[in-house]
């Protein structure tokens, strides 16, 4: 029992607490580029979320049964990046295959997955915060899901700007970034709960 | 020995990764439209964007699919657009042939500076303090930005001014978007006869700013035989469908701002 309480604790602090793009600021650069239109932000989301599963799914192994079992654990960076770069463009290419409309809609911010720091992020911390298989499946389940639902409150809050009648400075990038601090602002109200769901 | 192992565990991971992309694309290839790859071996690859698409890519892609004109690659020319339309089988639309052409000759002799300008050596930032430190609101600030982005190297600095040689010039247009200043223009290949300045001042406040201006005197309106000159806005505007580069009105100018091209000539 007490297991499955700890990954409930991972799942719902990596969604709300420590939400990648709000509260650690990784993966900026799909928040704001992708979350224009509502389903292109749900279609980025997804692609990093199912990124974020598969690239976990391959570094855990790699880190524990090749990296650490041989001494290399320097070579995390370089061997993370290069599994999540080919991971991308294997499922570029089946997006491309199975999902043509998917494809096209994401354009060039998929393969910006191939660079984008926070699946990264997420596989590295998995590995520094010591988590088991289980557990680091759970919590890049978490923070993908954390992303999407970044992008999709992002997405609601960017057509709501687009009808406002933004003063002509802060027009554009300038809003969009304001808008970004508030929902991340926000987002710091969720920080303590999580930990004390159980006690 | 420890750097051996790590160099075969990199070497490893990486082969297996190539192996797994390789069979990837091997087995997931998605048949690229036939029409399109036609199309895009007639273009002519250097992704100038002129055309409003991404790349040569994007505009094949584009003509293949959602029936965009034929007509739109400027370095391609009517060739390329002959071409496309034979591949489509359609009719294309003749094509015009377009140079850049600098609208300003207030080189060092005639144009009047204000002040010295030590910034950022580029047109943007310069224009960006008071518009530059010329007189002329209208002058070529000659820092370059236009031969920067010209992807033929067509423009050259010459007394402080741009030249376009329209030899290598192909009618893309990007210098037309960078130039702070807005004084480049595509002109028609077939037109000879230009206004060399693009000062609206009144005659005299253009006259002090700058040797080369053009004052509005008229003359050159009232000597064309064809009508094709007007002044407008304090400025000589020849009509390209009117002109036939007789020359009556280079001739005529008291400044010489109207001169007469020779766009075969490398200058």
């Amino acid at each position: 029992m007490d297991a499955f309480k700890t990954l409930i604790v991972i799942l719902l602090s990596s969604v709300f607490v420590d939400n990648y793009v709000l509260s650690r600021f990784l993966g900026i650069c799909p928040f704001l580029g992708v979350s224009e239109k509502r389903n292109q932000a749900v279609g980025m989301g997804v692609a990093v979320t199912i990124v974020m599963l598969i690239a976990t799914a391959v570094t855990w192994p790699i880190q524990y049964f090749v990296l650490d079992a041989l001494n290399l654990g320097f070579l995390q960076n370089i061997v993370f990046i290069l599994i999540i770069a080919a991971l991308v463009q294997m499922l570029e290419m089946l997006l491309k295959k199975f999902i043509p409309a998917l494809h096209k809609g994401l354009g060039v911010y998929l393969p910006l997955i191939t660079t984008n720091c926070a699946v990264l992020g997420v596989t590295i911390n998995n590995i520094l915060d010591g988590y088991t298989f289980v557990q680091s499946m759970v919590s890049s389940l978490g923070c993908g899901l954390g992303f999407l639902l970044a992008m999709v409150l992002f997405s609601g809050l960017r057509s709501r700007i687009n009808n406002a009648n933004v003063p002509a400075p802060f027009k554009g990038l300038g809003v969009t970034l304001i808008a970004a601090s508030f929902i991340s602002l926000a987002f710091m109200g969720f920080s303590g709960i999580v930990e004390k769901i159980f006690a | 020995m420890d750097i051996l192992i790590a160099f075969l565990v990199m070497f490893g991971i990486a082969v297996l990764v190539g192996i797994l992309l390789l069979l990837c694309s091997h087995f997931f290839a998605v048949k690229e439209n036939p029409l399109k790859r036609q199309v895009r071996e007639c273009l002519p690859g250097i992704n100038c964007g002129a055309c409003g698409y991404k790349g040569c890519d994007d505009y094949a892609l584009a003509i293949a699919e959602d029936g965009a004109r034929p007509n739109l690659c400027i370095p391609g020319g009517q060739e390329v657009a002959d071409q496309i339309g034979e591949i489509l089988d359609i009719k294309v639309e003749p094509f015009e042939d377009v140079n850049a052409f600098v609208a300003c000759n207030g080189n060092c002799d005639a144009a009047v500076k204000l002040a010295d300008y030590e910034g950022v050596k580029t047109c943007s930032a310069a224009s960006m303090l008071y518009g530059g430190t010329n007189a002329c609101r209208f002058a070529c600030l000659g820092f370059g930005d236009c031969a920067a982005v010209c992807p033929q190297n067509a423009i050259c600095l010459k007394d402080g001014i741009a030249h376009v040689d329209a030899s290598l010039c192909f009618g893309c247009g990007l210098c037309v978007k960078t130039c702070p200043k807005h004084i480049i223009y595509m002109v028609p290949q077939v037109i000879k006869t230009v206004v060399t300045c693009s000062n609206t001042q009144k005659g005299a406040e253009a006259r002090k700013a700058c040797k080369n201006a053009c004052i509005a005197c008229r003359k050159c309106e009232k000597i064309c035989p064809n009508g094709a000159i007007k002044v407008e806005n304090n400025m000589a505007v020849i009509y390209y469908d009117k002109c036939t580069n007789c020359g009556a009105c280079v001739k005529e100018c008291p400044t010489g701002c109207l001169k007469t091209l020779d766009f075969d000539d490398k200058r």
